[in-house]
């Protein structure tokens, strides 16, 4: 790797990091608009023009409030707490291809902070370590009710990662390829997953709704049962990382359904696109708006499921605990089995007869 | 010294460390909590041999599933509580002689063992890619795997019978 692909990776990563912080952060004022949208009224609109100063004011308040550690809290965990959570969210994002290549001076290089053979199952390492910082807080706080919402959301992480591991294996079978680049690569020309794994993908995105301890699945932090859940004892910038964590998470996850199923920066008629920026600005700029243009429908796909996570929020009530556990286990799994089973099936029966039939 | 080599004497050194301190932490979160990193940076030597489907899977499996769940049984222990009481001399005595007895194994077996050397002409470097791995495991492997694969079942099969409930126990 040569100095001018490095810098061109250096710049990606650096772009991925500052837009995940970016978004996060004006989720938080995305979701109080849709709240105050769905429940009819303003949501926040003093802070600058329709509120949108608003993050700003929020994490200028975080940061000033007092750093408080509670007495019999385990300090060094209190704090590891939190910066676990936010690390776990962060690291997710290396993986994700945001848009295509770009050409710089013959140079090829793909948006994508790590191009790795096992995209995928990273991800799903990450996911599986996003417990952590939930698990390590609610127990250094030394408080029954954040223990109670740490052990909550240790069993439910464990729970669903099942079910969104097995709903993963039937996409798999079909891309025979663990690259989330080579993955969207596939989906070219309109050729979705989510056509193919309608039942994968809703098991997919209720999964991964559990994962960020969002509504309907936020028993981690049930109020009316455990005061605040696991961060009952967190204040501050503490507390705020908690909250951005969540955010990052649902930035993340929507990247990763919309990569896995909605085809990530594919479009329909992009090679059309593609051919008249080309022959209009030359291969190289071309190439790169082409590819901006990618990037830009990516994102707007994953802002279109942030936004969903928002909708489900204002309207779907919480379950209950043990209604979740049902769920994960008695429904989500077997479906997903079935899935597999399936997929697997269509795949050596199926697809040899629609393509001997087709041509 | 190249880059690999004080990386990887840089991730050793942090291994061993690590993996002391699970010993040696009086609080058993702690210990759970390094033995985590101790995994961590295992991954990362799996990573430095090239073979990047097995640090994925040590992560996902051990890191991500079985250590919360050695976490979640240990925060259920109350820690307040010492019981140093419980350690008379007779287990220290004990447990030395133990632990000794498996160092002098480990140190013999490790003088009369002989690290089998590679040909660094004909080693395949892409070997613990995940499209060999599979080649090799669904190919030259496939009984094997699938007997491991019932052998797991068979232990899942039991594991739910151990936890179900008989009948006329009192639900709660």
């Amino acid at each position: 790797m040569d100095l001018t692909e490095f810098l061109i990776k250096t710049a990606t990563i650096f772009v991925v990091f500052v837009l995940t912080l970016v978004i996060a952060m004006y989720s938080t004022w995305g979701e109080r608009k849709v709240a105050g949208f769905i429940q009819d009224r303003m949501g926040p609109n003093r802070a600058g023009p329709g509120g949108l100063l608003q993050p700003l004011a929020d994490a200028g308040k975080m940061f000033f409030k007092e750093d408080f550690i509670p007495a019999l809290a385990n300090k060094w965990l209190f704090i590891a707490g939190p910066s676990l959570a936010m690390l776990t969210a962060l690291l997710a994002s290396a993986v994700i291809p945001f848009g295509s290549t770009f050409r710089i001076n013959g140079h090829e290089v793909a948006l994508q902070g790590v191009e790795s053979n096992i995209g995928i199952l990273y991800v799903f390492g990450v996911v599986a370590l996003g417990v952590y910082g939930i698990m390590v807080g609610g127990w250094a706080s030394n408080n029954k009710f954040s223990l109670l919402g740490a052990i909550r959301a240790a069993s439910q992480n464990i729970s669903y990662e099942v079910a969104m591991g097995l709903s993963l294996i039937a996409i798999l079978m079909m891309s025979s390829s663990l690259s989330l680049g080579e993955i969207v690569a596939q989906q070219h020309g309109g050729n979705w997953n989510i056509f193919y794994q309608p039942l994968g993908f809703i098991i997919f995105i209720t999964c991964s709704f559990a994962e960020c301890n969002r509504v309907p699945f936020d028993l981690p932090e049930c109020e009316t049962e455990l005061v605040g859940g696991y961060h009952t004892e967190y204040g501050s910038m503490k507390l705020g990382f908690y909250l951005f964590a969540e955010y990052i998470n649902m930035f993340i996850s929507s990247a990763i359904i919309s990569v896995l199923y909605f085809g990530g920066y594919n479009y329909p008629g992009m090679d059309w696109v593609y051919t008249q920026l080309t022959q209009a600005l030359g291969t190289e700029t071309g190439h790169n708006v082409a590819t901006l243009i990618g990037t830009a429908v990516f994102f707007g796909k994953a802002l279109f499921f942030i936004f969903f996570y928002m909708w489900v929020r204002w309207t779907i009530p919480r379950f209950r605990y043990d209604q979740l556990m049902n769920l994960g286990w008695k429904k989500l799994i077997p479906l997903a089995i079935f899935n597999i089973i399936i997929t697997g099936a269509a795949v050596l029966f199926l697809k040899p007869m629609i393509t001997a039939w087709l041509n | 010294m190249n880059s690999a080599i004080s990386f990887f004497y840089f991730l050793s050194f942090l291994t061993v460390l690590s993996a002391v301190m699970v010993v040696v932490s009086r609080n058993p979160i702690h210990s759970v909590l390094y033995l985590i990193l101790t995994f961590f940076t295992l991954s990362g030597h799996y990573i430095l041999l090239n073979a990047q489907f097995l640090a994925a899977v040590n992560i996902i499996v051990y890191a991500g599933a079985i250590m919360v769940l050695f976490l979640f049984v240990i925060m259920f222990l109350n820690m307040k509580q010492d019981n140093e009481e419980s350690k008379t001399n007779l287990t220290k005595i004990a447990a030395t002689i133990v632990g000794g007895t498996v160092f002098v194994i480990l140190f013999g077996a490790y003088r009369k063992s002989v690290i089998p050397g590679f040909d660094p002409q004909q080693f395949d470097s892409q070997i613990g890619m995940i499209e060999n791995l599979g080649h090799l495991l669904f190919r030259d492997y496939l009984l094997p795997f699938e007997l491991v694969s019932i052998l797991l079942l068979v232990a899942m099969v039991g594991a739910v019978m151990l936890g179900k409930r008989e009948i006329g126990e009192r639900h709660f």
